[in-house]
This record gives C-alpha cells, sequence and structure tokens, in this order.
C-alpha cells in the first residue's frame, strides 16, 4: 500500500512500466526534433572571395571534383554547376560528402561558415556561370498566393516528397527527404538545380513567383494543426496502416487475449478448500 | 440435465390449434437450491472490486456527459469562430473533444463490465445441453401428410392451365432487374481509347496554365507535369489526359527504331528537342507516376513500386505494370510552342477487358 517498490510484482506493473517508456520515449522526440535554421545574407561577389573560393576548393573539393573543377571518375563536373548548387549542397551538409553511396544525407554542416560557402560558389560561378543563389526577396512568403503553391506542390513535387513533405523512398537506396529542416533558400535552390536523383524545375517550367508559392505552402504546411490527431510524421497512409494493423489489432488481441483467460485464483489459501 | 425428458405422448397437433401442455424442460429436477453459492471466496477482494467497478462507470457517466458538453460547447461552425483563427483548430479542438471523451466513456463501461465479470460473477463452469436439431419421425411424417393436403386443396396440380400463366405472370418481374441495369450508366464506347489530346494542341503547365517554349525547359533533367490547353476544368478530360514533359541531354534518350516482339513501337519524330512527353497515368492501376530520377531516368511509380525506363520509351524494368508508358507524340505549333501532334497512339491507363 505505501511504496511503488512493493507493486512492483503487481499484474499491471509490466504495462505501467510499458506505457510510462513510450511516454518518455514520445516526450524525448517531441523535445529534440525541432525545425529548421534561419539563412544568411545573399554573397557579394568579387575577386577576392573568388581567389579564397578557389583556395578552398583546392583544399577541400578538387581530391573528388578535380583541380579544376572538371569532375573526376568520383564526382561530376561543377563547370557551369551554379552557385545555387554549391549553396544547396554545401548548406545542407551534403557535401564535402561523407562517403560514396547511394546518395548523400542532410547533416550539419561543420566544416565551413556560410561565408565561406559563399566565397567557393562565387569560385565555381566564376567557372562556367549557372543558377545563382536567391536573394531573401525571392524566397519570402510575404503576399505568396499559398493556394497555387499547393496546387503546384501537387502536382510536381508532392509524388516524390509526400503531400506534406515528409519525404519517401526511391529507387536503388535513394530516396527523396524531408523539407521539414529545409531553408526557404535551399527548396528554392533545389528547384533551381536539380540535385542528385531530383529532377531540375527551371524558371521556363516553375517560375519564380510559382517557386516562392510553393516554398510558401511548404512552410505554411509545417505549422498546420492535425485535425486528425497525432500526424505520425505526415509520412501517409503506410505509416497509419502500420499503426492500425501492428497497434490496433494487436492491442484488440491483447484485449480478447485477456478475455477469455481463465481465472486466477486471486488468494490461493482461501480457495484451495474448493477443490 | 443429461437425459432428454420423455415426449409427451399424446393426439396429433393440428396446425393452427393451441399446442398441447408446455414441455416440462426447464423444471430443476433435483432441488429447489441454486448450483452455486453467490457469496464471494474473499469478501474484501470482491469489495474492492466493486468499488473499482464502480469507479469505472462514475467516470464512464462523467465522460458521456462530457461528450455531450464537447458537443455542444466546441462549435466547429465559421459563426463561432474569431475572424482570423484558423478553422481547422477549431475542428481539431472538436475532435480531440469528442474522441477522447466517448473513448474514455466507452472503455470504461467496457473494462468496468469485464471486471464486474471476471472479479464478481461467481467462478462456476455451466454447460448447456443442445437438442437434436431433426425433428421428430410425427412431426416430419404429419409435415408431409399436411403438405400434400394443401397442395390437393390448392388445385395446383389438377389447373395446368392457371401454374403455368401463374410463371408466365412473374417471368418478366424476375427479368426486369436485368434490363434495369442497362441504365446503371452509359458503356465507355471509345472513351478508353481516346484522350483529348490532338495534332496542334497545346500543352500548359498545371497550376501556372503557361504554354512551353523549348527554351523554357532547356535544362537536361527538368521535367514538369503538363494538361492540354483549355481543359483545366475539364475533370472528364484531365483524368486522362495528363502527361509529364522529361528534358533529356544530347544522346541520352534512346530513340526505338523497330519492333521488340510487337511490344515497342517506333517512337521516331515523337521528341521535340530531346524533350519527350509521357503518359502520367501507370499502366498497372492508374496512380499518377512521375517519380522521375535525373540520375537514372527511372520513372517510379509511388503504389507498386513499377519502374518505367524514360531514356527507353518508359519500358518497364521492375514491378507489376504490364505496359510501358504510352508516349504523346510532340510537335511545335505556328508560335514555336510544345504542342501534340495527335492524340496517343494507344490506351492510357491501366488494361481493361477489351483492350486486346
Amino acid at each position: 500500500m505505501s511504496s511503488i517498490i512493493s507493486r512492483r510484482r503487481h499484474p499491471a506493473a509490466g504495462y505501467a512500466a510499458v506505457a510510462g517508456g513510450l511516454v518518455v520515449a514520445g516526450v524525448l522526440y517531441g523535445t529534440f526534433s525541432g525545425g529548421g535554421g534561419a539563412s544568411a545574407a545573399a554573397p557579394a561577389q568579387d575577386s577576392t572571395q573568388i581567389a579564397q573560393g578557389h583556395s578552398l576548393f583546392e583544399t577541400s573539393c578538387s581530391s573528388c571534383h578535380g583541380l579544376d573543377a572538371q569532375g573526376t571518375s568520383q564526382a561530376p563536373s561543377l563547370i557551369g554547376a551554379g552557385a545555387a548548387a554549391v549553396d544547396f549542397q554545401m548548406s545542407t551538409g551534403r557535401m564535402p560528402a561523407k562517403e560514396l553511396g547511394a546518395e548523400n544525407g542532410r547533416k550539419p554542416q561543420t566544416e565551413f561558415s556560410q561565408q565561406q560557402i559563399y566565397d567557393i560558389a562565387g569560385y565555381i560561378a566564376s567557372l562556367g556561370g549557372g543558377p545563382a543563389i536567391p536573394t531573401p526577396e525571392m524566397v519570402s512568403a510575404n503576399g505568396a498566393n499559398t493556394a497555387l503553391g499547393s496546387e503546384l506542390f501537387s502536382a510536381n513535387c508532392s509524388q516524390c516528397h509526400g503531400f506534406a513533405g515528409a519525404g519517401g523512398a526511391l529507387t536503388y537506396g535513394k530516396s527523396a527527404p524531408s523539407l521539414n529542416a529545409s531553408t526557404p533558400t535551399q527548396i528554392y535552390e533545389a528547384m533551381l538545380t536539380g540535385p542528385e536523383a531530383m529532377p531540375v524545375f527551371g524558371d521556363g517550367t516553375v517560375t519564380p513567383a510559382e517557386k516562392r508559392d510553393i516554398i510558401a505552402y511548404i512552410t505554411a504546411t509545417r505549422n498546420e494543426a492535425n485535425p486528425g490527431g497525432f500526424s505520425l510524421g505526415r509520412t501517409g497512409t503506410v505509416t497509419e496502416g502500420l499503426l492500425g494493423w501492428v497497434g490496433g489489432l494487436g492491442f484488440l488481441v491483447l484485449i480478447a487475449m485477456w478475455l477469455t483467460a481463465k481465472r486466477r485464483d486471486h488468494v490461493k489459501g482461501e480457495s484451495e478448500h474448493q477443490s | 440435465m443429461s437425459e432428454t425428458p420423455e415426449e409427451p405422448t399424446g393426439p396429433r397437433r393440428v396446425i393452427g390449434t393451441p399446442s398441447p401442455a408446455p414441455k416440462a424442460v426447464d423444471t430443476p429436477t433435483e432441488s429447489e437450491q441454486p448450483a452455486f453459492s453467490a457469496e464471494p471466496e474473499n469478501v474484501r477482494h470482491a469489495k474492492n472490486a466493486e468499488r473499482l467497478v464502480a469507479a469505472l462507470f462514475v467516470l464512464a457517466f462523467l465522460a458521456g456527459c462530457g461528450f455531450i458538453a464537447a458537443y455542444i460547447g466546441l462549435e466547429i461552425g465559421t459563426a463561432t469562430i474569431p475572424p482570423g483563427a484558423n478553422p481547422v483548430v477549431a475542428v481539431l479542438r472538436s475532435n480531440l473533444g469528442l474522441g477522447i471523451s466517448l473513448s474514455v466513456a466507452l472503455l470504461a463501461l467496457g473494462t468496468g463490465s469485464i471486471i464486474w465479470v471476471r472479479h464478481l460473477t461467481p467462478n462456476i463452469e455451466i454447460a448447456e445441453e443442445r437438442h437434436e436439431l431433426r425433428s421428430e419421425p410425427e412431426e416430419r411424417k404429419a409435415f408431409q401428410r399436411e403438405f400434400a393436403e394443401g397442395a390437393a386443396i390448392s388445385q395446383v396440380t389438377r389447373r395446368p392451365l392457371v401454374r403455368r400463366t401463374l410463371l408466365l405472370a412473374t417471368a418478366p418481374l424476375a427479368l426486369a432487374p436485368l434490363v434495369l441495369l442497362r441504365d446503371l450508366g452509359p458503356l465507355p464506347q471509345t472513351d478508353l481509347r481516346h484522350t483529348v489530346w490532338r495534332k496542334g494542341l497545346r500543352a500548359v503547365t498545371l497550376g501556372g496554365l503557361r504554354p512551353l517554349q523549348p527554351a523554357d525547359i532547356s535544362t537536361p533533367g527538368s521535367m514538369i507535369t503538363v494538361i492540354p490547353e483549355g481543359y483545366q476544368d475539364d475533370d472528364d478530360a484531365l483524368a486522362k489526359a495528363g502527361v509529364i514533359l522529361i528534358k533529356f541531354g544530347p544522346d541520352e534518350l534512346h530513340i526505338p527504331t523497330n519492333y521488340d516482339g510487337g511490344t515497342l513501337v517506333s517512337t521516331m519524330n515523337w521528341t521535340v528537342d530531346n524533350i519527350v512527353a509521357y503518359s502520367k497515368i501507370c499502366t498497372h492501376v492508374g496512380c499518377p507516376v512521375a517519380l522521375y530520377e535525373q540520375t537514372t531516368h527511372h520513372i517510379l511509380c509511388p503504389c507498386h513500386q513499377s519502374t518505367f525506363d524514360a531514356a527507353n520509351g518508359a519500358n518497364v524494368i521492375f514491378g507489376p505494370a504490364a505496359r510501358a508508358l504510352p508516349q504523346l507524340p510532340l510537335m511545335l505549333d505556328s508560335a514555336g510552342y510544345i504542342a501534340a501532334a495527335s492524340d496517343f497512339t494507344q490506351p492510357v491507363g491501366p488494361s481493361f477487358w477489351e483492350r486486346g
């Protein structure tokens, strides 16, 4: 009746321990899965920055991409890739790559500051042009048409990234990443440059204004309430079905087993005289 | 209880008359005492269980009242939502209130009932014997006799004209449902074989509704979903006419020039400036298929992982789809915009019975 220790052999103790563990795990997950960061100011191009970018490139990138960014058997040519591609790949931590795999995943960028990334981007842009890094005004959600963005997103993006940008699997180990941590600038750059397996959505097919609408939709969706209750990561019907079948049905099976289980004799001493 | 009591033998019962004296089935034969003791084995345990059940029932009562309160109090109508507030949040609040109160009420009610049964009712095993399903021979004989009598009285065997005209009268009513089935909807005719695409019809982006020139989609690896111009509000047309445009780099696109066992026709001159157009409807069961990987040129269907090779006529390289994605022949119209050169040359979407 007094301490929790004396009840550890209680029939409900196991269930209580599992339920408590689940609650703790849920709270920890909710605490540590935060949102994305903000982007720095756009770069200004001058010859000193390009020179600095060149030396950074030679130190950190040229072993795979070649001394003149012409590409090797390990990595593609960056001539004409543009500043936007460099900023996307490096600010999302995909470059420098950890290893050669099916694809490079997002990871925190710890080696380069945003200014150094801009320097390298300026160097790559000086080699052969290519798409430039968008300005903050170009990615701002202010005055954007979120409804049109939703329509464009479901027509061109949702098949891979999911209806709420939660990401999804592709072929041979590749996957479309979640967009929840992406900054508006990174989303814009990804559409413009088509990193890895992603197709290019250039300004001819998706205009800059439409890109802004799509970004507004993605960022607005993150803050949207979940009218159905738990969102389950918003990855869609597979998650919900899995939880329904394994979790829900499993729970019902356990209930059925409890209902039909033979009743224990609660007090051994008193029940012995029955038989 | 295991022995069947003696059947009371009396005069044969006539249908429609009250049955003879009720059989003594439920009468206890041995004693008036109940077969079990209603007293609990452990009074303290039973008392605790009783309190727990009562507490759960009170909880169910409160949650049930809470459901009514949540239904009345948490309005989702636009009138009660303050201007500027997100109506979805109001729905969320209402769903949460209704769902939690109702599940707590039902769960407490169920749990209380089960604890009642498992901890308060005496632990006895009761076996209930089943009687034989087959009727007694006397009753079967009586039924046969009455059936024959009835048949003779009705004259149905003696008046074949009446019998046959009765059958004739009911025949149209029995056949009527077959005729009514016809009006469930028009037959698809040739609708499944054609889309609204025709020679010179421009492709416009879905959402933006802008026509495209080859320069707009110049970067290799570009992809965009397009629809026929002027049909953005025609859902019937859009259901079949969705197309993806894919831009290839030089020498990336393999244009087949021969027949491959009759499955692959030549797509010569169907592309414009290395831009190729495929139907966006999977040939398996019709999911929108646009997971295009520009590095491998694979188009993946999200539903069943059918994979098409966009560089090779969208042939199936993996998955349950049986046919390549139909390709839309492209041309440039007089103003230089990308347009269809004709309709699809084969039906789009999943296979159907008469497709051949």
